[in-house]
Formats: structure tokens, C-alpha cells, sequence
């Protein structure tokens, strides 16, 4: 018997956290159901991909109320609102950060449910299936756990990422850039270029709203022209992938034209440190191939192989319009990206305050929120930010969020502005401090 | 009266047993000549039918090394593999011959084939096997377990020209395509020589009157009917650990608890676990010569150090193992052994106590440390090795990965509440491993024999995988061959009756009487397809009969 050839070796280890929560679903025929990642699983058991030798399996760890607390505004209470399941997701993830800066394997790659990427800061219930932002979780738990570090997040999920973007939009060391197909033509609507961050991060939420149709051919031109030279000049020190699965050419309800190679070639290029599984629903037909090629291209083994069974070269091949609509939105973010400071200065040189309308709908709950956001530059650091918030069902509340590199002076002005609001008409004030990791609730 | 035989490297146990009250009336030890296994098992058989009536014999169960040296010393038939992987990892087969081709076509994770193969390329595959004087086929698809049609068809095509076509999808339900290939082309490697065997049994049995039927142990620590075994040889791989565990679980007292067993050898100390007094499997399957299978096996994992392990100092730090020099200075080696700092300690009992105190002494004097102390020093030592072992072979199984919120939150975890210990020094170490472990020691008496005991009274295990989609209206058992339609309405109360009723019958076809004991599901779900607005079952349940004993016996206190 000739020896060699048995096994498989990755060459970045990979952590996994497949956790499919085979006993949960928001209902029994909602998209976000038991059955989700059920062929994905069957998939990566058939490949045998447990027997890759530099592949290993973790358990989710159990998020806790204070992992929840540094990034939301739970009203009326996390208790009330967030379930075990997205405790779990959330711990997916805080896991899929451990394996890679504890130094257990090189990259990881969370395969959890629910996703996370549309809850927002405030959260009074759920928007497009998500209630915890579990990567954001994640990040804060790791940023506490093994320090402070500059951190890019590519959403290549098909819906803009509305909650980590609010999540992220005055933090200048996290860098959010969002493929997604164009808000105008999908939930949750938001996401243009043009919304570009907050007054200390300006120019650092980056929105590439990519015309319905967009394919592989596309994906690859907007990676390479222009999230790749963002990120070189970014030098971020962690990668963060949120690999929803949605711009899948089988997805029910996207309509873009991606494929399981398309994303395996993008996750390579793109490198991730840490991937996340967020959307996508086409649970027979993309995710056991797009979740088998990017895991391949984590491990750096080739994908080369992974196909759709009804996928033929040319058949998602896209216009040439669309080629020429996405070359052109590609090179304008580019250009923005370039000039950011110059507009920054222009749209906020000199405020003391700047104040930012919005309104959020929770598709899934059916609830109607309007919010005014302020942040108070500061010379010194990213400045204390609040939300005044109220929704159609009578709540109200404010937050106030004393970020982790607050000078001492806005670290106290932070507590004042929390004391002072004792005398506004909401139900519930909340203060997070950042610095201290300290959360209040009353 | 069972008869149970345990061929190991280089003995072979053997044992007669009371069948209504489990009382050892006979035993035999005799070596293997490793050129004849026949002979070596036959020649055991008759000398424990000695003073035992013909028609007093049960049965007859052999733990065998018959396929596990086939596959180790290559002495294989010549395999030519046939594989529709379709897309997916390119794994590489090509250790296992020039004989390896693929055909187009491929089926999905739901069972729906994407293409057929074209079958020219099976008339040619065919014409180039036989050209390659090819003697037994292994046929496997990727998700041939969800939908076999491919490999019946090509099995059908080739039947008739080789000694054996093994099915991948035949040999478990688990889903691993690497795994199924390596596991089909084993057992097609091995049949010529498990069959030559098992007929050399019939043969030997017939001639001598004997009426008994012969079971075959296999890696889960059940049996296998031999009949069942000529089908299946692959089965009956790597059986030695399970005789030793089945054995200990014989021999000791508690029968239903968390529990750590442990044998020591001369060189190695093989560990094993029991949940609830049920084995701790391996989690995918055995790996035998680097080939990765899906034969399920009980888990075991070893210690490098025994009874005979080569004590010595290297570098001022005190060493034991992994190699053995030879017998304990106590048992006339030349080199100093765990087994001599026990004689020291006055626990053993030795010929040559004189002898080894001296060794002892001597290596005691050059690091100028009491010899007591000393002696105290490497059986501390040996026994913290042993504890480290184990904490790690626990942290390992009990971090496989869960897929429920409810087994995340329940967090099962296999907590040993004692250990039971066999082999040699087993009786001399209790007391310091009941000190190093912090847990209740218990050692059986007869535990020389243990594995043939184990051999005699371990019962047939099988298990089976359902699954039923009532959009495609297909029920499939590959264990069983089963791949039937169904209606629309099919439901999860029918899956596991059918399921019961499956197992069952798989048992009964290994020679479990009517009555089955160790039935059970082990895993059952329902999942909701939704398809254009209808709904669908997606029904999933695994049943097994679990390793257990064909009668109790009530342990012997010696
Ligand atoms: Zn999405
Ligand atoms: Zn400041």
C-alpha cells in the first residue's frame, strides 16, 4: 500500500463554532428556523470536514448581561427581550474571538443563529431577525479581554448592516464597510454612501450599495478597487468578516447573483481574521456550498472544487450595465474614502454638538422607533454620545455611552449628563461607561 | 455453557463460562502462531471442549485479530475503489492503489441525484478491473447514505465478476464521504481473508458436531454473527479494547455509573470510559493503519507507561518510559521498573526481591535520596502520568461539539465517580491511584482473563440511521438497506416506531433472541421544510442496541 495522501492539512488552523440550535426558531415556517443550518451541517459532516487536520470544533460560550450591556440599550430589559438562543450566538462568537487572540488556531468562523448585524444600539424588540448585535458583542468582549485594538468589519451580507453601523458610527477604530445590495430596492432601505459616520469617525462607515443583479464579476472589482486599498491604508489589526449568505443567487430574498465560489474567492482576498455567519436564507441551496468555501478559503486549502449543483459558468454571469453601475459606485467610495477628512472638517469643523435624526422600523416585531442621536466632539477622544429615543408603543428611554478611550474630562461629563437627565420625561435612563465597563440602568 | 476466546498479538485467552450464572468453569491460555489464526483459535476451542458436553454449548464468541493483521501487515486482495464525489473537498485516495477511478454524476445532501453517471464508464471501469486482475470492488458515492441508487447500480454491473462489491452506503449511516471510502475499501481488502477464516470455522465445527452458533466481537463492544461477519469483516477490526473493556465491565461491581477503566500492560495503560455504565464511543469511528473509517468503536486511549516501562534518571529528572527493556528486575529483567518500586514498597509480592531492591538502591544512592522515598517517587510519579491522561482523554470527550440549546445548557459531561483497574500491578497500585485520583479503586479478580471474559459475554449491538422527507417521500435506512417510499403524512411517532422495529430485526439478524434488550433511540428530530408555502418533514432518528452483557455475573470477591 503506497502511504501518503490520507490525510488533509489546513494551513491557517481554523476554529469552528457550528452551532446550528437545532431547538429554536422565531416560528415554525419564519426563515430564522431549526432547519437553518441543518444541510450545512449534513454538508461539512459529508465533506469530512472534521477530520482536516488544523480544523478544530469549539462549543459556544453563554453570553452573560454585562457582554450584552456593552453595546445595547435593552428596553424594557435584556431579560425581557433577549432569549438562551442569542445569548448563545452572541457566545459563538465571543468563542470564535478566544481560538484566534488566545492563540488557539489562526483564524475562526462562528456558523451561529440568529444573526446579529441589524440591531442597533437601542433595541426594543426584533428587526430583521436579529436582537443582539453578536459580533459586536463579541468584539467588545475580546477589545475588555485581551485590549484595545483597531478592528475593520467587511459586512458582505446582502441587507446593509444597519445596526452595526449605528453600533460603530462614531468609533474611529472600527471600520465598517457594507457590500449590500441598493437600500432602495431592500430592507432595511438604509445604507447610501453617503452616510458616512459620526463627527469623530467620519469616513469611517463605508457603504458600497451595489446594484440588484450584481454578480461574482462585480463582488471581485469592488474588493479589489476599493475595499482592499481602503484596508491597506486602514491597517486594521483584526478582520472581521460578517459572512451573511444572502447575495446568493438562490436567495429568497435578495436578488443579487453571487455564488459559492464568488464568495470563497472573496473571503480569501479579503482574509479575514474572524468570520461570522449572518443572513442567508437559501438553506439548501447556498449556504451548505458557501459555508464548505469559506471555510476552505479560511484554511487555506482550495475550494477550487465547491460548487452548487445547479450552478453553470456564465449563467449568473452579470450585465453589462450592472458591470458598468458597480465600477462606478465602486471608484465614488473610493473617492470619498480619499477626501474624508477634508469633508469631515467641512460638515463638523467646530461643533461642540452635533445632533442626528432617525427613524427605525423592527420589521419582525412590527414596532415604530424615532431617536435623536448627539455627539460632542472632543478634541481629546471620540466624545460621550447619546441616544433620546421613543417608540409607537409608549416606551421611551436615554443612553449615554462614555466610549473606551474617553479623556477624563468626558468620562465625568458623561456621569453629569446621566445625573442631569433624571429630569427628562423617559421611562428609563441608561449610562455605559466603556472606560470602566461599568453599566447602569434606572 | 459460552465459550469466549480473545486472540491477542501474541497469546490466546480462553474461556468456559456457566451460562445461568456466569461462573468461569474453564480456562486456556496457548500462543498464536501468527501464520495459521485458524489453527491457533481451533486448537483453543478444543482444549477448552474438554470435559464440556457438545450440546452444552451456547455459543461461541471470538475476539479476533483475523482482519485488524490483514489490514496491518497488507496481506489485502486487490481493491479497485469506484467514487462519484461530485463537487466538493478533493480529498485524495491514491494510497489506496492505482485502482481508484471516478465516474461523472453526483447526488445532494438531500438525496436528489444532480446527474447519473454515463454508463460507458462502468463497461470500461469494468473491462480495466479485470485487465488489472482486480479481485473485490469497493463502490462509494458522496451522500450515498441519502440516496444508494448509484452504488446499487453499480454493484448490480459488477457483482458477477469479483469476489466481493462492497456498498459504501452499507457500512453505517453516518455522513463523512472520506471516511465511507476508506471504510468500503477496507472491508472489500479484507473479505477473502475474513472469509477463508470464517469458513475454516463452519468447516472445523461441523466435522467436530458442534451445533453452537460463532459470533464475532467487534470495536463497540457487541457481537456480530458470523454470517454477518462475512458480509461485513471491516466490522470486526480493533476488537481487543472492547474485549478488555466488556471484560471489566463483567468483573466489577457497579454496573451503572460514570466510570473510568483502566488497563495496565507492561508498556502502555489503555484507558476507557463508561457513561451511566454505557461505553463512551469513539466519535466519528476506529482509525486502523492511518485509514480514517466509520466503524464505530469504544474509545480508548493509552498512557505511555506500564508495569514494565524503563525507569531511569535522564538530565537529574526521574523518566518512565515510553520503552520497556525487558521484565522487571523483580521478574528477572536487568533494568529498573515501576513493577520493582512497587516489590520495594512491600505492595507485590516478586521471585527476585533481592535483586531488584538492589537495582532500587543503587539508582536511589546516586541521586543520594532515601530509597523508600525514591520508590515513593516513581510510583507518584506514574500515577500523576496516569491522572493527566485521563484529565486530558475527559476534557476531550466531554468537549465534542453540542448542536442544542438544551444539551449546551444541560452541559452532560462523563464525571468518573471510580475507576476500576486490571492488569498486573493492578492490585499493588490501587491504594496510591485511589490517592492520585481522589476516587474509589477497584480491582476485579480474574482480571488475566478479563478480555476472553469480555469476548464470552458481550452481546450483539447494532444501530441504525432513519431518515424521512416527506417532500421526496423517501424513507432510507442504508444499515439496513432500507429505501422505501413514504406518504406525505409520515411523522415522527412512525419514524421512531419503525426505527425500534429496524434495530430490532438488526439485531435479530446478529442472533439476539426475540427478546432485545438495549433497544433504544439515541437521537431523534423533526425539522419543518418549507416550500412554496407548504410545509414538509425533514425526520431524523438513530436507534441502537447498546453494548451490554449476555448474562450479569455476580463479581467474585479474591
Ligand atoms: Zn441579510
Ligand atoms: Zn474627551
Amino acid at each position: 500500500m503506497q502511504k501518503g495522501g490520507k490525510r488533509m492539512k489546513a494551513k491557517n488552523k481554523l476554529g469552528l463554532i457550528l452551532f446550528p440550535a437545532f431547538d429554536w426558531a422565531i416560528s415554525p415556517t419564519h426563515p430564522e428556523r431549526e432547519e437553518r443550518l441543518l444541510y450545512t451541517q449534513d454538508q461539512l459532516l459529508e465533506e469530512g470536514i472534521e477530520d482536516v487536520e488544523g480544523i478544530h470544533f469549539f462549543n459556544p460560550l453563554i453570553a452573560t448581561k454585562k457582554d450584552i450591556d456593552r453595546v445595547h440599550f435593552c428596553y424594557p430589559g435584556m431579560e425581557e427581550l433577549v432569549t438562551e438562543s442569542h445569548l448563545i450566538a452572541a457566545g459563538g462568537v465571543m468563542r470564535a474571538f478566544d481560538a484566534v487572540l488566545g492563540g488557539e488556531t489562526d483564524k475562526s468562523f462562528a456558523l451561529v443563529r440568529p444573526p446579529g448585524h441589524h440591531a442597533q444600539r437601542v433595541v426594543y424588540g426584533d428587526r430583521g431577525f436579529c436582537i443582539v448585535n453578536t459580533e459586536a458583542v463579541g468584539l467588545a468582549y475580546a477589545r475588555r479581554k485581551y485590549g484595545d485594538m483597531r478592528v475593520a468589519v467587511v459586512d458582505t451580507d446582502c441587507h446593509h448592516g444597519d445596526g452595526t453601523e449605528d453600533i460603530y458610527w462614531n468609533d474611529p477604530d472600527t471600520l465598517y464597510i457594507s457590500f449590500h445590495q441598493d437600500g432602495r430596492t431592500l430592507y432595511p432601505g438604509t445604507g447610501p454612501i453617503e452616510d458616512l459616520g459620526g463627527p469623530s469617525a467620519f469616513g469611517y462607515n463605508v457603504n458600497i450599495p451595489l446594484p440588484p443583479g450584481t454578480g461574482d464579476e462585480g463582488f471581485q472589482y469592488v474588493l479589489e478597487n476599493t475595499v482592499l486599498p481602503i484596508l491597506e491604508e486602514y491597517k486594521p489589526d483584526l478582520i472581521i468578516n460578517s459572512a451573511g449568505q444572502d447575495n446568493h443567487y438562490t436567495d429568497p430574498l435578495t436578488n443579487m447573483s453571487f455564488s459559492a465560489q464568488g464568495y470563497a474567492k472573496l473571503n480569501s482576498r479579503l482574509n479575514p481574521d474572524i468570520a461570522v455567519l449572518e443572513g442567508g436564507y437559501s438553506i439548501q441551496g447556498a449556504l451548505p456550498y458557501v459555508n464548505t468555501g469559506i471555510i476552505l478559503a479560511m484554511a487555506e486549502l482550495d475550494y477550487s472544487g465547491v460548487a452548487e449543483p445547479d450552478y453553470h459558468l456564465g449563467r449568473w454571469k452579470q450585465s453589462e450595465r450592472i458591470t458598468g453601475e458597480v465600477k462606478r459606485i465602486s471608484d465614488e467610495v473610493l473617492d470619498i474614502w480619499r477626501r474624508r477628512e477634508a469633508l469631515g472638517q467641512k460638515l463638523f469643523g467646530g461643533k461642540s454638538s452635533v445632533k442626528r435624526n432617525r427613524r427605525v422600523y423592527y420589521d419582525t416585531d412590527g414596532i415604530f422607533e424615532s431617536q435623536v442621536q448627539e455627539f460632542r466632539p472632543c478634541p481629546d477622544c471620540p466624545g460621550v454620545d447619546s441616544i433620546k429615543s421613543r417608540n409607537d408603543l409608549g416606551a421611551s428611554l436615554i443612553g449615554f455611552t462614555i466610549p473606551r478611550k474617553a479623556c477624563p474630562a468626558c468620562q465625568k461629563a458623561g456621569y453629569d449628563l446621566f445625573e442631569k437627565a433624571k429630569g427628562l420625561d423617559v421611562k428609563k435612563r441608561f449610562l455605559q461607561d466603556l472606560v470602566r465597563d461599568e453599566f447602569f440602568a434606572v | 455453557m459460552i465459550i469466549g476466546i480473545d486472540m491477542g498479538g501474541t497469546n490466546i485467552d480462553g474461556v468456559v463460562i456457566a451460562a445461568h450464572d456466569g461462573r468461569i468453569v474453564r480456562q486456556v491460555k496457548r500462543p498464536v502462531d501468527r501464520s495459521d489464526y485458524f489453527r491457533s483459535i481451533w486448537n483453543c476451542i478444543k482444549e477448552l471442549l474438554r470435559g464440556t458436553e457438545k450440546e452444552d454449548i451456547k455459543r461461541i464468541n471470538l475476539s479476533t485479530t483475523v482482519s485488524t493483521n490483514a489490514i496491518v501487515e497488507n496481506r489485502i486482495s486487490k481493491v479497485g475503489v469506484i467514487l462519484q464525489r461530485g463537487p466538493g473537498l478533493k480529498w485524495r485516495f491514491d494510497d489506496l492503489g492505482e485502482n481508484v477511478v471516478d465516474v461523472t454524476g453526483s447526488t445532494d445532501h438531500r438525496g436528489i441525484p444532480v446527474s447519473g453517471e454515463n454508463p460507458d464508464e462502468l463497461t470500461k471501469i469494468k473491462a480495466d478491473f479485470l485487465n488489472n486482475s482486480i479481485e473485490a470492488a469497493a463502490v462509494v458515492g458522496k451522500f450515498s447514505t441519502r440516496n444508494p441508487e448509484f452504488e446499487k447500480r453499480a454493484e448490480e454491473y459488477l457483482r458477477d465478476s469479483f469476489r466481493e462489491v462492497t456498498m459504501g452506503h452499507t457500512l453505517s449511516g453516518r455522513l463523512n464521504f472520506p471516511r465511507r471510502v476508506r471504510t468500503a475499501y477496507l472491508n472489500a481488502a479484507v473479505c477473502s481473508t475474513f472469509k477463508a477464516f470464517a469458513e475454516n470455522i463452519e468447516e472445523a465445527l461441523r466435522r467436530e458436531g458442534i451445533g453452537a452458533p460463532v459470533y464475532i466481537l467487534k470495536a463497540d463492544g457487541g457481537t456480530v454473527s458470523l454470517k454477518g461477519a462475512k458480509a461485513k469483516p471491516v466490522e470486526t477490526i480493533l476488537s481487543g479494547p472492547a474485549a478488555s473493556l466488556m471484560g471489566m465491565t463483567a468483573l466489577l461491581d457497579e454496573k451503572e455509573a460514570d466510570r473510568c477503566l483502566l488497563d495496565i500492560g507492561g508498556t502502555t495503560t489503555d484507558l476507557f470510559f463508561l457513561a451511566d455504565g454505557v461505553p463512551v464511543f469513539e466519535p466519528s469511528g476506529i482509525e486502523i493503519g492511518g485509514h480514517k473509517t466509520l466503524v464505530r468503536a469504544v474509545y480508548s486511549t493509552s498512557a505511555g507507561l506500564g508495569g514494565d516501562s524503563y525507569v531511569r534518571m535522564e538530565d537529574g529528572k526521574l523518566k518512565i518510559g515510553p520503552e520497556r527493556k525487558g521484565h522487571a528486575v523483580a521478574f528477572g529483567g536487568k533494568h529498573l521498573t515501576p513493577t520493582d518500586a512497587l516489590v520495594y514498597l512491600g505492595v507485590m509480592e516478586a521471585e527476585h526481591s533481592r535483586e531488584s531492591a538492589e537495582a532500587l538502591e543503587s539508582m536511589a544512592k546516586e541521586i543520594r535520596m532515601p530509597p523508600g522515598e525514591f520508590a515513593g517517587m516513581i510510583i507518584g510519579n506514574f500515577c500523576k502520568s496516569v491522572r493527566e491522561t485521563i484529565e486530558n482523554a475527559l476534557k476531550k470527550i466531554n468537549s465534542n461539539p453540542v448542536y442544542t440549546i438544551k444539551e449546551l445548557l444541560d452541559g452532560r459531561t462523563v464525571k468518573p465517580r471510580s475507576v476500576g483497574v486490571i492488569g498486573g500491578p493492578a492490585k499493588a497500585l490501587s491504594k496510591y491511584l485511589e490517592r492520585e485520583l481522589g476516587l474509589p479503586v477497584e480491582y476485579p479478580p480474574n482480571h488475566e482473563i478479563a478480555n476472553a471474559i469480555g469476548a464470552a459475554l458481550a452481546r450483539p449491538t447494532a444501530e441504525i440511521t432513519l431518515l424521512a422527507d416527506t417532500e421526496r417521500e423517501i424513507l432510507s435506512i442504508p444499515e439496513t438497506g432500507v429505501y422505501e417510499k413514504i406518504g406525505r403524512t409520515y411523522d415522527l411517532r412512525r419514524a421512531k416506531e419503525r426505527a425500534l422495529s429496524e434495530v430490532k430485526s438488526a439485531g435479530q439478524a446478529m442472533g439476539i433472541s426475540s427478546d432485545v434488550p438495549g433497544a433504544e433511540i439515541t437521537e431523534e428530530s423533526s425539522f419543518n421544510m418549507v416550500k412554496e408555502y407548504r410545509a414538509y418533514k425533514n425526520i431524523r432518528v438513530k436507534a441502537q442496541i447498546k453494548p451490554g452483557l449476555v448474562i450479569c455475573r455476580k463479581a467474585e470477591r479474591g
